[in-house]
């Protein structure tokens, strides 16, 4: 059977036990099963003992989708899974550029800076650190116009999501 | 109650109703096995922890009960892994405890320290590393709970070796409470409704039964939809045993090396209620040309195995036991004649089959393994409990073993693990201590867990171990001839070994038969006999498998002509 192109891209909120050994658990699920992930993140949440972890993940269809999700629910610490991408939400993610900046581009890099709303958070003699928070295509589209000057870094935290409204993905 | 880790281990076990745990002791289980050893806790001590973990797993299919294995850390830990994991691709219950190196030493890859909870998590459903006495409880409640329920599978506990000594207030909790886990697994009556109605306009419809069956215990209501309907069957290899051998229209089993009545049923039947099985590339041939005119329907409780690897086109989610007892309910509101309507197609199913039966050529003298395995069956009585190692006999045993009852042919399916079958057989005996028990071994497999004659020996377990010996890997051997221009690359086991020699010398009996004539003179006398024995049985080394449905191709286009 020929694969198709990957082309869907789903972020799945997933909520789980916050236990040692969860991580692995996820990972070594994502690992084995062949699964394309473009991005995880997890953090702490409004419960002490719940860990939102944040995966965005690329497939072919509609059946891959359904086994990513249903292999995940398999595990015994997942708790919950939302597809936000189904849903109305906001989608994030922060992204920190370290960028090369001499005293020519520095009034460049200012002026793109302003129009993408970024932040500039640390400057030296011969370079400046940038933050922004946004969509990932905005984030590419920051990255893409800031390679015309010379990157030494990027560190991305990946995409995290909230659904539209007052239900919470522990109750959907 | 006040208590170590160790005691509190084994209350736990005993809270479960435990009967005996396999095991290996070494350093960092020292003080469980001091707990062992105080309450006499009933324990078998293997030769190998792969040999314990196969044993648990042979204890575990012929039961439904969860099996338990001790093992010490590092080596102890991961010469289980190749158990758990056949455990796993067959959804077998075990609890496997190991040692792990004590708490100050995680991490510092200290003497016998391996991440056993990091290797074992793609293999296994669930595992804790416990670094704190106080979790031992709910553990060990927890581990119990998810290894039966559900979809049945290994859990393993590592425990940090200073986590035994440490003194706790037990108290076994009554009740799990897992968040992301439902042990219940009820289905929906809309899905049941479906499918009564697609019986309802099928004309050809067949029985696919696999190994959840066997699992979930639910053979009597499987027999009673069978019965209600008058369809034909036809099961996977874990699913032997669902249907009695001898029962009408049951066509044997399907896939690779299944019978062609049951491969032409399969791509015949104008639908198919695949129940308790998970299309493996064994039993599917070419999956795109699958069953073609059917409707599939799949009777599945895990969820992630639907349209995984074969879509369907109804499906019945759920626990076997919910949806085959409301199949069954369903089946009996209706005013339909099934049996009459099906008639036609029962016979053509029959007719089918009975034109290729499995077979084999006899050849003078020589003993064909397919006339040993005729015979063994003929001489077994009807609550046998036939176990198989892996590779040509185990397909033979498939074939020509009749099984009659669920948990009564244990054989490592989805790992196809060599060496699973003596430390299997000699768990099945001690679970079923009133029950025959035959393993078909081969020269190659038996090698792999051979160790185990020792503790088959000590124990006095009373099986029969049958080689079937071609002085080959036989099932490469087979591909090598078919499909590598006879090029016998590292598959000739000509040796000196005496298996006979090989059994006597760890204190298990051993006989050989040679001739064909010793089927009958020989064999029903050794196989009555009292206590564990070896019968090492010459075959020629050059006899294929068949049927054989070739790798990628479709069910139809088998293989059916002898060998060379």
């Amino acid at each position: 059977m020929k694969k198709k192109e990957k082309t869907e891209k789903h972020l799945l909120a997933v909520l789980v036990d916050n236990k040692p050994g969860v991580l692995t658990h996820v990972a070594g699920l994502i690992s084995r099963r062949a699964f394309n992930i473009e991005s995880i993140s997890a953090g702490y949440t409004e419960e002490p003992d719940v860990t939102r972890i944040n995966i965005v993940v690329t497939v072919e269809d509609e059946n891959e989708l359904n086994q990513v999700m249903s292999q995940l629910g398999k595990l015994i610490d997942v708790i919950k899974i939302v597809n936000m991408t189904r849903l109305e939400s906001i989608a994030r993610e922060l992204v920190l550029i370290k960028v090369h900046a001499g005293k020519a581009a520095r009034a460049d890099i200012k002026n793109i800076v302003e129009i993408f709303r970024a932040k500039i958070v640390d400057i030296g003699p011969e370079d400046i650190v940038v933050e922004l928070t946004g969509q990932q295509s905005k984030i590419d589209g920051f990255i893409e116009m800031l390679s015309e000057y010379e990157i030494i870094e990027i560190a991305r935290t990946g995409a995290i999501a909230l659904s539209r409204g007052v239900l919470a993905a522990k109750e959907m | 109650m006040k208590m170590n880790g160790a005691q509190a281990v084994l209350e736990s076990l005993k809270k479960e109703g435990v009967e005996v745990v396999f095991g290996y002791p070494g350093g960092a289980v020292l003080t469980l096995y001091d707990a062992v050893y105080k309450n006499k806790f009933p324990h078998i001590l293997t030769r190998h922890e792969q040999g314990a973990v196969h044993a648990a797993d042979g204890y575990a299919r012929a039961t439904g009960k969860v099996g338990v294995v001790f093992a010490t850390s590092g080596p102890g830990a991961t010469n289980l892994v190749t158990g758990i994991m056949t455990a796993m691709m067959d959804s077998v219950p075990l609890v496997c405890i190991t040692g792990q190196v004590g708490n100050p030493y995680i991490g510092k890859d200290s003497f016998q320290e391996a991440d056993v909870s990091g290797i074992t998590t793609p293999i296994t459903k669930h595992n804790y590393l416990v670094k704190k006495a106080a979790e031992l409880p709910r553990v060990l409640k927890e581990a119990f709970y998810i290894a039966r329920t559900g979809r049945p599978g290994p859990v393993v506990i590592d425990v940090a070796k200073d986590v035994f000594d440490t003194e706790i207030d037990y108290k076994y909790p009554e009740q799990v409470a897992l968040k992301g886990y439902k042990g219940e697994n009820p289905g929906k009556d809309s899905e049941i409704e479906k499918v009564a109605e697609a019986l309802r306009k099928a004309r050809k419809p067949l029985i696919f039964t696999g190994g959840g069956v066997n699992i979930s215990d639910t053979t009597p209501k499987l027999r009673a939809i069978v019965e209600r309907l008058g369809v034909p069957t036809v099961s996977t290899l874990l699913g032997i045993g669902t249907i009695p051998a001898d029962a009408e229209g049951f066509l044997g089993m399907a896939g690779m090396h299944g019978s062609y009545g049951a491969n032409m049923a399969i791509q015949g039947c104008d639908l198919l209620l695949c129940i308790g099985m998970r299309f493996s590339d064994r039993v599917t041939g070419k999956v795109s040309a699958f069953a073609p005119h059917a409707k599939i329907v799949h009777f599945e409780i895990d969820p992630a195995e639907v349209n995984k690897n074969v879509e369907v086109d109804l499906r019945v989610s759920g626990d076997l036991r919910w949806s085959l007892e409301h199949l069954q309910a369903k089946l009996d509101t209706l005013p339909d004649d099934f049996r009459g309507r099906f008639r036609p197609w029962l016979e053509e199913a029959k007719g089918k089959a009975a034109e290729h039966p499995f077979g084999y050529r006899e050849a003078g003298e020589t003993i064909k393994p397919g006339a040993l395995i005729e015979k063994v069956s003929e001489l077994c009585s009807r609550d046998t409990i036939a176990v198989t190692d892996v590779g040509q006999h185990q397909m033979w045993a498939a074939q020509f073993f009749k099984v009659y009852e669920p948990r009564h042919f244990l054989t490592s399916g989805g790992a196809g693990t060599m060496g699973y079958g003596l430390p299997a057989a000699m768990g099945a005996k001690l679970a079923c201590p009133d029950a025959p028990v035959v393993l078909f071994t081969g020269d190659g497999s038996i090698m792999m867990n051979c160790q185990e004659f020792a503790t088959i020996a000590d124990n006095d377990i009373d099986i029969k171990v049958i080689v079937v010996h071609n002085s080959i890997l036989g099932m490469v051997a087979q591909w090598q001839r078919l499909f590598y221009n006879h090029h016998y690359s590292q598959s000739e086991l000509k040796g000196k070994t005496d298996f006979v020699k090989l059994a006597e010398a760890m204190g298990v009996r051993g006989a050989r038969l040679t001739k064909k004539e010793e089927l009958d003179t020989l064999l029903p006398r050794l196989l009555a006999e009292k206590g564990p024995l070896l019968i090492d049985v010459i075959v020629p080394e050059d006899e294929d498998v068949i049927p054989m449905v070739p790798g990628g191709k479709r069910l139809d286009q088998m293989v059916l002509g002898g060998g060379e």
